[in-house]
C-alpha cells in the first residue's frame, strides 16, 4: 500500500503540510520543506525517487541548468512520458527533495516515469548517491560563483565525483565543444557516452573573450589550438601537445540561423538522420541548450517529431528570460550571474538593438555569489559607444555596477544610482514610452525580488503558479 | 612636456580569476583622463619582455593549477627583471597568487616546498580553510588614515617578516593568515595583497598613489590632477556598509 517507511511517510506529511503552509502564507520557500523532512528521515529522497519508472536524469553545469532541462522535460513529455521536473530552478539537495515531496500523492505514492532533476555542481556526489541516476548532462563549466565553491578545477571535480558514482550503463551526456567537460568520466568506458557539439562554422566568433576559462589543456597545460570558437572557450580545439582534442559530436548543430530576435531555425544532425526546428528563445546560448536537451533525448528515444515540437513551443523558462506586459509598456528581462552568461546576453541584446532604457540590478546574497568581482570580467564595454540611452543601476551592489560602467567608458550622465528595486523599476517604465520594452537585467536574488514586485501590481503570476 | 606610462599586466590570461583586470582597466583610464599617455603590455608565459623597462607591473590571482604553471617561468623567465624593476623601485601591484608568488616560498599543507621570487619577505603556508568574504583594512600607506575595501577568497595563509612592512590593519575580514590582523604586504612600491573586488576601482586613492610612486620615479615630484570621485567613493562606502552588516 505505502511505498514509504513508517519514518519517511511521516516526514514526507510533515514536508506535505510545510508546502500547503508556505502556499498559504504567501511564501514561494521552495526548499524549507525538503530541509525539514530530510531532518526527520534522511532517507526519505531515496524512498521517493527510488519509484520513477525509467530512473532520474540529472542536468548540471554552469549555465543554461533551468533551460535544457526545461526543453528536455517538454520533449519527454511531447513523447508521452510523464517527466517529474523542479521547474523553480531550486537545484540543491534540499529543494530537490521539495520537488519530490510536493509531486507524490499523499500516501507517498510516485508516478512518473523520469525524475528530471536540476543539479548545482556541488550537489551532484550526493545527488548521484541518494538518487537512482540513469543518466547525467552536462552543459557547460564556466566561472560563476567560485566564492562558493573556490575554483574552477573544484566544480569540474564535484561533477566528475558524480559521474564516477553512477551505475554501469548510464548515459552521459556531454558538451564536447567543452574542453573540460568533454573529458568528465574518462575513467568510466562503460557509460553510454552521447557528446553534443557545433558544426557550423557560420556562426563561430572572431577571437577569445576575457572569460574564456579553460584554453590550457587539462592534461598538460598547453595552450589549445582552436580552429573555431562559438563562444568563451566552447570551440574545436585541439592541444598541440598531448593531441587531446574535441571529441567528434554524436549529435550536432550544423546549421544555425537567427531570424528575429526570438526566433532561431536550427539544424540538428543526428547519427539517424538530420532534422530542421525553430527555437523561440534568443541566442546562441539557448540554440546549445537546444542542441543538449535534443541530444539526450535522442538517446533516451525520443522521435524527432517530438523533439522539434518541445523547441518550437519553448517560449521561456522562469526568470531566465521573459517578458512581461507591465500595462501599456513591456518588461523584457533576462538573469545575469557570471560573466559568460553576461556576455552573451549583452551580444545578443545589443545585436537586435532592444531597449533605449536599461536596469541592471546586482545584489550579493549568497544566490548571488558573494563576490561581485565578476562584474570586471563582463565585456560592458560594448555598451560604451552603443546600447542603451540611460541605465539605471539598482540592488545591494548598485555602485559597484555603476563604476564598472564608468570604467567601461559609458559617461556617467547615462547612468543613473537606484539601490531600491521598487524605485528602479518605476523610474525605468516612466522613462520608456507606451509600446516600448524596459530592458531589465537583474542576478539571481534580484530577479527573484522584481518578480514579486511585479507580481504585487497584478502583472504576472507568482513563481511556484508557473 | 607629455608624461607616459607602460603599464605590463603580467599572465593577464593565466591569472585572472577574480575580475582582477579591473585593477588595470583602473590605472589606464585614471591615467588617461588626465592626459598621461599609457601603454599596456600584456606578457605571458615564455614571453622575455624586460620587466626592469616597465613603470607600473600588475599580476593578479589564479587557479592552483594556474599558478602551479606560470610558477617556473615566473621565478627563471621572469625573475630577474622583475625583481631588479622591483628593487629600481618601480609600482607594483600583485593580488592573492601573483602576492604569494613574489614571496620567499609556499609550503603546501602536504609539506611540500615550493620556492617563490624571494623578493619581498613573506612566506606562505596552505591552509585547510578558504577564507572568503568581504574585507576592510585601515592603510597609512599614502601618510593619511584611509580604508581599502575588497573580497578575499584564498587557501594560502601568509606570514610577513621583518623585511616588508603590513599594507594595513583588519577591521573586518581574514586579511594575510586570520591570525595577526595584517592584511597585504609593503616593499619600497611593491604592494601585495589578497583583495580581489576588483581591488583598485572601489579604492580609487590606492590607484592614484601607484600612479604617483610611477610618475615620480620617472619625472620627478609630479602632483596628480583631482578627479571626480564620487561613484567610486560611494562605491566604497556601500562595500563597508555591506562589510559591517556581516
Amino acid at each position: 500500500m505505502f511505498q514509504l517507511s513508517l519514518e519517511s511517510l511521516f516526514a514526507f506529511w510533515a514536508g506535505k503540510m510545510l508546502i500547503k503552509l508556505a502556499r498559504w502564507t504567501g511564501h514561494g520557500g521552495t526548499s524549507l520543506s525538503g530541509k525539514w523532512a530530510r531532518r526527520l528521515s534522511p532517507t526519505i529522497l531515496r524512498e521517493l525517487s527510488r519509484q520513477c519508472r525509467h530512473g532520474v536524469i540529472c542536468v548540471t553545469g554552469t549555465n543554461g541548468k533551468t533551460t535544457t532541462s526545461s526543453l528536455l522535460a517538454s520533449m519527454l513529455g511531447q513523447a508521452g512520458f510523464t517527466v517529474l521536473h523542479n521547474r523553480s530552478g531550486a537545484n540543491l539537495i534540499f529543494g530537490i527533495t521539495t520537488a519530490f515531496i510536493a509531486r507524490a500523492r499523499w500516501n507517498g505514492r510516485l508516478d512518473c516515469d523520469y525524475g528530471l532533476i536540476e543539479v548545482d555542481e556541488a550537489t551532484m556526489p550526493q545527488a548521484v548517491r541518494e538518487m537512482p541516476v540513469t543518466a547525467v548532462l552536462v552543459t557547460n563549466v564556466f566561472r560563476d560563483q567560485l566564492d562558493r565553491y573556490g575554483e574552477l578545477d573544484t566544480t569540474v571535480a564535484y561533477i566528475d565525483r558524480g559521474v564516477r558514482e553512477l551505475g554501469p550503463g548510464a548515459v552521459l551526456a556531454l558538451n564536447a565543444d567543452d574542453p573540460r567537460v568533454a573529458a568528465i568520466g574518462s575513467s568510466r568506458s562503460d557509460l553510454d557516452r552521447v557528446y553534443f557539439g557545433i558544426d557550423c562554422r557560420a556562426v563561430a566568433q572572431a577571437e577569445l573573450t576575457a572569460a574564456a576559462d579553460a584554453r590550457r589543456c587539462a592534461n598538460c597545460g598547453n595552450e589549445f589550438e582552436y580552429s573555431s570558437i562559438y563562444y568563451a572557450h566552447l570551440g574545436d580545439y585541439i592541444c598541440p601537445a598531448c593531441h587531446y582534442r574535441r571529441p567528434e559530436p554524436t549529435v550536432a548543430l550544423s546549421g544555425l540561423a537567427q531570424e528575429t530576435f526570438r526566433l532561431s531555425h536550427l539544424a540538428i544532425k543526428t547519427p539517424n538522420g538530420s532534422f530542421e526546428a525553430i527555437l523561440t528563445l534568443p541566442g546562441l546560448y539557448n540554440a546549445y541548450n537546444a542542441l543538449a536537451a535534443a541530444a539526450l533525448a535522442w538517446r533516451l528515444g525520443v522521435a524527432a517529431s517530438a523533439i522539434v515540437r518541445a523547441l518550437g513551443v519553448a517560449g521561456s523558462v522562469f526568470g531566465r528570460t521573459e517578458e512581461i506586459p507591465v500595462g501599456d509598456r513591456n518588461l523584457f528581462m533576462v538573469l545575469i550571474k557570471n560573466p559568460t552568461g553576461a556576455n552573451e546576453v549583452l551580444r545578443t541584446l545589443l545585436a537586435q538593438e532592444t531597449g533605449r532604457t536599461w536596469v541592471i540590478a546586482i545584489n550579493d546574497r549568497f544566490a548571488d555569489g558573494e563576490d561581485v568581482s565578476w562584474l570586471w570580467d563582463v565585456d560592458f564595454e560594448c555598451l560604451a559607444g552603443a546600447g542603451p540611452e540611460r541605465i539605471i543601476v539598482s540592488g545591494i551592489r548598485a555602485e559597484d555596477m555603476a563604476v564598472r560602467l564608468k570604467y567601461a567608458g559609458v559617461p556617467v550622465e547615462r547612468i543613473a544610482v537606484e539601490n531600491e528595486l521598487a524605485r528602479a523599476l518605476d523610474a525605468g517604465l516612466a522613462q520608456v514610452s507606451p509600446g516600448e520594452t524596459l530592458v531589465v537585467l537583474p542576478t539571481y536574488t534580484c530577479m527573484l525580488e522584481l518578480r514579486e514586485l511585479v507580481a504585487q501590481r497584478g502583472y504576472a503570476r507568482r513563481y511556484w503558479e508557473v | 612636456m607629455g608624461y607616459s606610462l607602460r603599464i605590463c599586466h603580467l599572465y593577464p590570461d593565466l591569472m585572472n580569476l577574480y575580475g582582477d583586470r579591473g585593477n588595470v582597466m583602473v590605472l589606464r583610464q585614471r591615467a588617461l583622463w588626465r592626459g598621461i599617455g599609457v601603454e599596456i603590455i600584456n606578457v605571458s608565459l615564455g614571453d622575455r619582455t624586460d620587466l626592469a623597462e616597465c613603470d607600473i607591473i600588475f599580476v593578479g590571482g589564479g587557479q592552483d593549477k594556474e599558478q602551479s604553471l606560470i610558477c617556473h617561468d615566473f621565478r627563471m623567465v621572469k625573475g630577474s627583471s622583475l625583481a631588479e624593476a622591483i628593487e629600481a623601485d618601480a609600482a607594483v601591484l600583485a593580488i592573492c597568487g601573483g602576492y604569494q608568488l613574489l614571496g620567499q616560498k609556499y609550503l603546501t599543507h602536504t609539506g611540500e616546498e615550493m620556492p617563490g621570487l624571494g623578493v619581498i619577505d613573506v612566506w606562505t603556508r596552505g591552509g585547510t580553510r578558504r577564507l572568503i568574504g568581504n574585507v576592510v583594512i585601515q592603510s597609512d600607506l599614502d601618510g593619511s588614515d584611509q580604508t581599502l575595501v575588497g573580497f578575499e577568497n584564498h587557501s594560502g595563509q601568509t606570514f610577513l617578516g621583518s623585511g616588508v612592512r603590513p599594507l594595513g590593519r583588519v577591521i573586518s575580514g581574514n586579511g594575510n593568515n586570520g591570525q595577526d590582523r595584517t592584511e597585504g604586504a609593503v616593499y619600497r612600491n611593491t604592494v601585495g595583497t589578497y583583495l580581489h573586488g576588483s581591488l583598485l576601482p572601489k579604492n580609487p586613492w590606492l590607484a592614484d598613489w601607484l600612479l604617483t610612486q610611477a610618475l615620480q620615479r620617472k619625472y620627478g615630484e609630479v602632483e596628480l590632477a583631482a578627479l571626480d570621485d564620487e561613484l567610486e567613493e560611494s562605491a566604497h562606502r556601500a562595500a563597508l556598509r555591506r562589510a559591517g552588516s556581516q
